[in-house]
């Protein structure tokens, strides 16, 4: 695992290579592994420096996440102890009055690269695949093997800020530029290169912090354990007052950027300032204590759940049905050229495929072809995609309005008008043309599939698969299966989701299936307290608050309040022809004023909640006010009532999407709670913090969540009202993800 | 309880708070000092009447660090005997100082303190203290802080204020601050600055600019736009506590905000016992007295939940009020207290106020303190309050009564 060796020269050399692993990783195991070897190395007296390098084509890739995601978080002090093991053994190396070399051969992130930062120096290949970084803030940590007092100390607290706040992935040339790495050398020569530092003769000794006297190679000495170390860029190397202003800065950059919703860039904040007003080691127990606070809050554990392994096994299809031979495509088809189907003709023919792209008349094909076209030179421009390859992606896109060109195509997608009887006539043409083999997929995001596939002269072959606006950008497709989608349909429909690089999630059909249902919820939400009399800037800015991308209101600017009028017509229609009460949200007098008295129909007639001025930015129409008369504690209100009502509402923003998620579970529409998770955060921007929302429901513990979803039903309606298998959970203790070691 | 008498009130005149101002080359112990002889002098008053000295003082670093209270009483030559105490309400420091002045007599335990303030904003500027809740993000993200020129542009759009509105309002403070220095309202309480050989320095605000018009204002750039909008983004910040704004309106600018300048005051505080024992005059009786916390991120709307503590201690209502003195921090403190409480603006800093003469952090709920008294007596009236808004979301308010 961990491959020791000294040479002649008394070099030693530590090399990292954990078998049975593409990459080396930090776990109980290879740190114990490690801390042997460099104990041997410092001890033995014939070793004069130690070389750190790794075996693999990378260098390590950090923690083990699932040793993160399983530890017990129940006994902090204990926690303390643990997470200060790896700090203790980096700061062992970097005072063991030995030299120590990092040579960095590729990708070395998080604890990888806090052991190359408890180096003396590091040297690494110039390889151009190579990251370098600290990426524990992405996952709601912080780097917690010293990186948060290092990285400052070498480079300064606004240096280090994209590093440690952001997160931001370096190539060796940036790391090296920002003065984390000292050299950069060709691949064949890093062992040589590190060898000759150590080789070379001293010419400083200094007299470090840590041994009371006794001088040491200056080599063997980090900068902040050198006399008079003063923090780089802070004028007069001190926090107090040098660096006052920038804290100032960060503290007000951070909130802002955060909402207020993710801890862990605050709590790095935290550490540099308060780790850097206090002696080196000081300094790592302050990390260590913010590390322990990360991990037991539970933000860390649900964003590591869902978007770290929930978003692996989606992406390794794990809802695949077994047994179905992997379908490799080759040509398909997509009706529709607009927006959305020239979209899905860009990503497709992105990822290798040839693709017929059919509309009504050429003209209109062709204009899909030029958005294509357009969005592969800008990024020719831009350097992201060489000419050739632009040329070929183009190249590889047929614009066509004759149904004949579909022939051979594996797959065809429908990305036509959402009126069913256009659907029904390109089904009907495109099927003609197909093998029987072919699958037919539909991107409509209301329509039901089973009612659609009533079309197809083969429903079981008939598929939904719902892209989200714009393609390029959004990362998810929903998966439809209808009551005749077979088995294997589903599987190869998989395939090509897999194929485009997007994360597929599979929901069963149901009206709005999930997404576009959970959306209408969180719309409808913003309408009611709207009419409740909160303002309209508090349910915009409550719902970004709450971790949403958008509020209610914009959001239906965007999707259009006349659809949303319609929709609601629509039901209510329908539920009148079946016989059934209509149960409606409470909303429509609102939709009925906005889209038949007012004419505001959103931004498509620059007429909706908001005004679109055509100088300036957007801004909330002003006469809402008076349509809908504000509450005067809130309008003139300060302090905690007005808070507890901004709290209400970011609460019920999230909840009632929660909440339906839930009834979708229930009603298995979804059949695994990840796929919940996972489609809210990339199909609807769902507070990423909460790891989902069923993740939520979790978050804040089923019982308690059952309970406060009662006390808002009764005060605001059964959108809240809780479904029977939330409250079978509750009575019986259970969670949706509390007794699995991971969702798998 | 004691009845607490204020038998005088003095300040200094205001001087520009910067390299070129007038007090830049007096030190802060020598304004101080000036303030505390000027009402041993005028008063005849055996100093050894007095227990204690209570100054506030804002920045209390440097040469206004390690007590300037008793610093000053020292060096003023008082006796010995009398104790001196330096605080810091923030910007009420010089109203508190004389609430605790009034307390200690109040209370039986003393029968005579100077309350009072002092800051040199041009040798000790404003942030020299530094302190957690801007700096450690431990304190500063959970408080939501913004500095207090983002906070008055809060008020500003919370309360619906528009850039005119603050500026009509400032264009009348340098009206009223000229017509009443004209008149020479304010001759009663200052007390010139002078040098070692009694050469005199300064002895009127300098700070004012009666010229201003909606015109002159017109063409200033909004001073926290860029704080707020851009680097570092302290609009987001304060929206996360204050949601139903939809925008901050950046409406403030150094014509619409308190002037940053030097100065010093002093108030003489007593029992009804030691005005007979030094052959002093009451000039008013403090009726009562209140300190609130408010919101900390607006910060600065303390001022009418103060005010309605200390009228309702008094069992008093607005109406029994028959002036008012704000410190003008910012055009829309005022507007707002103005708004929240019903008070008509011919009530109200009737003689102008910081936004024209100046705001010494430490020394100005002293200095409006005696400029309402001297207001109440030249108009013949019988009660005052003064009031301001402070950092950290505070507010001070003192009603005085004449006698």
């Amino acid at each position: 695992m961990i491959n020791y060796a000294v040479d002649s020269d008394g070099i030693a050399t530590i090399t990292w290579d954990m078998p049975g692993r593409t990459m080396n990783v930090l776990n109980e195991g290879s740190m114990a592994a490690f801390a042997d070897a460099a104990q041997k190395a410092v001890k033995d007296p014939a070793v004069k420096g130690i070389i750190l390098t790794s075996g693999k084509a990378d260098f390590i890739a950090g923690a083990d996440l699932e040793m993160i995601l399983n530890v017990d978080t129940s006994d902090a002090k204990a926690l303390t102890e643990q997470f200060s093991q790896l700090q203790k053994m980096f700061r062992a190396m970097e005072t063991s009055g030995k030299p120590w070399v990092a040579a960095i051969n590729g990708t070395a992130l998080g604890g990888g690269f806090e052991i190359c930062l408890a180096c003396h120096y590091r040297i690494a290949a110039d390889n151009p695949k190579a990251k370098i970084g600290q990426p524990e803030v992405k996952i709601g940590l912080l780097p917690g093997g010293g990186g948060t007092q290092r990285i400052p100390r070498l480079i300064g607290v606004m240096a280090a800020a994209p590093v440690l706040i952001e997160g931001k992935d370096l190539s060796v040339a940036e790391a090296k530029g920002m003065g984390l790495i000292h050299e950069v050398v060709p691949a064949g020569e890093l062992l040589a290169r590190a060898k000759a530092w150590l080789m070379a003769p001293s010419t400083e000794k200094v007299s470090p912090t840590y041994t009371k006297g006794v001088t040491l190679d200056a080599r063997a000495v980090q900068p902040w354990d050198k006399p008079n170390y003063r923090i780089p860029n802070f004028a007069g190397g001190k926090v107090w007052p040098g660096g006052v202003e920038m804290f100032i800065g960060g503290n007000a950059m951070i909130s802002g950027k955060t909402n207020g919703v993710y801890p862990a860039p605050k709590a790095i904040l935290s550490c540099v300032y308060e780790g850097l007003n206090v002696p080196f080691d000081t300094g790592l127990k302050i990390e260590t204590r913010y590390f322990v606070s990360l991990l037991r809050d539970p933000v860390s554990k649900s964003m590591i759940r869902t978007l770290f392994f929930g978003l692996q096994e989606a992406n390794k299809l794990a809802r695949r049905p077994k047994g179905v031979p992997k379908q490799e495509y080759t040509k398909i088809g997509v009706l529709g050229a607009g927006l959305m189907g020239a979209g899905i003709a860009n990503v497709s023919a992105r990822a290798g495929l040839s693709i017929v792209l059919l509309d009504r008349d050429q003209a209109s094909a062709d204009k899909g072809r030029a958005h294509i076209q357009a969005d592969v030179e800008k990024d020719a421009g831009r350097g992201r995609l060489t000419k050739e390859r632009a040329a070929e992606i183009l190249g590889r896109v047929k614009a066509t309005a004759d149904y004949a060109d579909l022939k051979g195509c594996d797959l065809v997608i429908e990305a036509v008008f959402e009126n069913r009887e256009v659907k029904a006539a390109a089904t009907k043409q495109a099927e003609a043309v197909l093998a029987p083999t072919a699958i037919f997929a539909s991107n409509t995001s209301t329509l039901p599939i089973t009612g659609l596939a009533e079309a197809s002269a083969r429903p079981a072959n008939f598929i939904g698969l719902h892209f989200f606006s714009p393609v390029e950008k959004m990362p998810l497709v929903e998966i439809i299966v209808g009551k005749q989608t077979s088995q294997e349909t589903l599987a190869r429909a998989l395939d090509y989701v897999q194929k485009i690089r997007k994360t597929p999630i599979v929901v069963n059909d149901s009206r709005g299936f999930f997404t576009s249902r959970v959306c209408g919820a969180f719309i409808s939400e913003g309408h009611r307290m709207l009419k409740e009399g909160i303002p309209a800037a508090m349910i915009e800015n409550c719902a970004r608050l709450a971790g949403m991308p958008v509020g209610p209101l914009a959001l239906n600017d965007e999707v259009a309040i006349d659809l949303s009028y319609k929709i609601m017509d629509q039901t209510r229609r329908d539920a009148e022809a079946a016989g059934q009460k209509y149960e409606g949200s409470g909303t429509e007098d609102m939709l009925e004023l906005m889209v038949k008295k007012l004419e505001r129909f959103g931004r498509k007639n620059g007429k909706g909640f908001y005004e679109y001025p055509a100088d300036g930015k957007k801004r909330l129409w002003p006469g809402l006010k008076e349509h809908f008369k504000e509450r005067e504690e809130l309008a003139h209100g300060e302090g905690p009532a007005k808070d507890a009502v901004a709290a209400e509402v970011k609460k019920r923003l999230l909840y009632v999407q929660a909440i339906d998620t839930a009834r979708c579970l229930e009603s298995n529409v979804l059949t695994d709670p990840q796929d919940g998770d996972i489609g809210s955060i990339m199909g609807l921007g769902f507070a990423p913090q909460t790891g989902g929302a069923i993740s939520l429901i979790d978050q804040v513990g089923i019982a308690k969540f059952v309970q406060e979803c009662d006390s808002l039903a009764q005060k605001y309606g059964s959108q809240f009202a809780v479904p029977k298998l939330l409250r079978d959970m509750a009575s019986k203790g259970q969670s949706f993800y509390g007794a699995k070691s991971k969702a798998a | 309880m004691t009845e607490a008498y204020i038998y005088d009130a003095v300040r200094t005149p205001r001087g520009k708070g910067r390299r070129d101002g007038s007090l830049h080359e007096v030190t802060p112990v020598r304004l101080a000092v000036t303030a505390l002889q000027a009402l041993r002098d005028r008063n005849k008053l055996d100093t050894s009447l007095v227990d204690d000295v209570v100054l506030g003082c804002v920045m209390p670093i440097g040469e206004q660090g390690a007590n300037i209270a008793r610093t000053a009483a020292v060096m003023a030559g008082f006796e010995q005997t009398v104790a001196g105490v330096q605080i810091n309400r923030f910007c009420a420091s010089g109203l508190e100082a004389t609430n605790m002045a009034a307390a200690q007599v109040m209370s039986g335990q003393s029968q005579a303190v100077i309350g009072g303030g002092v800051e040199s904003m041009s040798r000790v500027p404003m942030g020299s203290d530094g302190g957690a809740w801007p700096v450690d993000p431990a304190v500063a993200i959970p408080m939501y802080f913004v500095p207090q020129g983002i906070s008055a542009d809060l008020v500003a759009s919370k309360y619906g204020f528009s850039r005119d509105d603050v500026d009509a309002y400032s264009v009348e403070s340098q009206k009223r601050a000229k017509a009443a220095w004209d008149a020479k309202y304010f001759k009663k309480s200052i007390v010139p600055v002078k040098d070692q050989n009694g050469v005199e320095l300064l002895d009127h605000d300098e700070h004012m600019r009666p010229q201003t018009t909606m015109q002159s204002l017109a063409s200033l750039e909004p001073s926290f736009k860029m704080h707020g909008e851009m680097m570092p983004g302290f609009n987001a910040v304060a929206l996360q506590k204050y949601p139903e704004v939809e925008k901050i309106n950046h409406v403030h600018h150094a014509g619409n905000s308190s002037g940053i300048v030097d100065g010093a005051a002093g108030i003489l505080i007593g029992t009804k016992e030691f005005g007979e024992k030094a052959g002093l005059k009451a000039r008013a009786r403090i009726r009562s007295f209140a300190s609130i916390g408010s919101e900390p991120t607006i910060m600065l709307t303390g001022p009418a939940p103060a005010s309605e503590k200390a009228l309702k201690r008094a069992g008093m209502s607005t109406k029994d009020i028959d002036l008012y003195e704000l410190n003008e921090a910012f055009a829309a403190v005022v507007l707002r207290y103005m708004q929240a409480l019903n008070i008509p603006h011919d009530k109200i800093n009737v003689n102008g106020g910081a936004i024209a003469m100046g705001h010494p952090l430490g020394a100005t709920g002293a200095m409006i303190l005696g400029t309402l008294l001297d207001e109440l007596e030249r108009r013949g009236l019988s009660t005052g309050l003064a009031t301001l808004c402070i950092g950290a979301g505070m507010g001070t308010a003192t009603i005085i009564e004449r006698v």
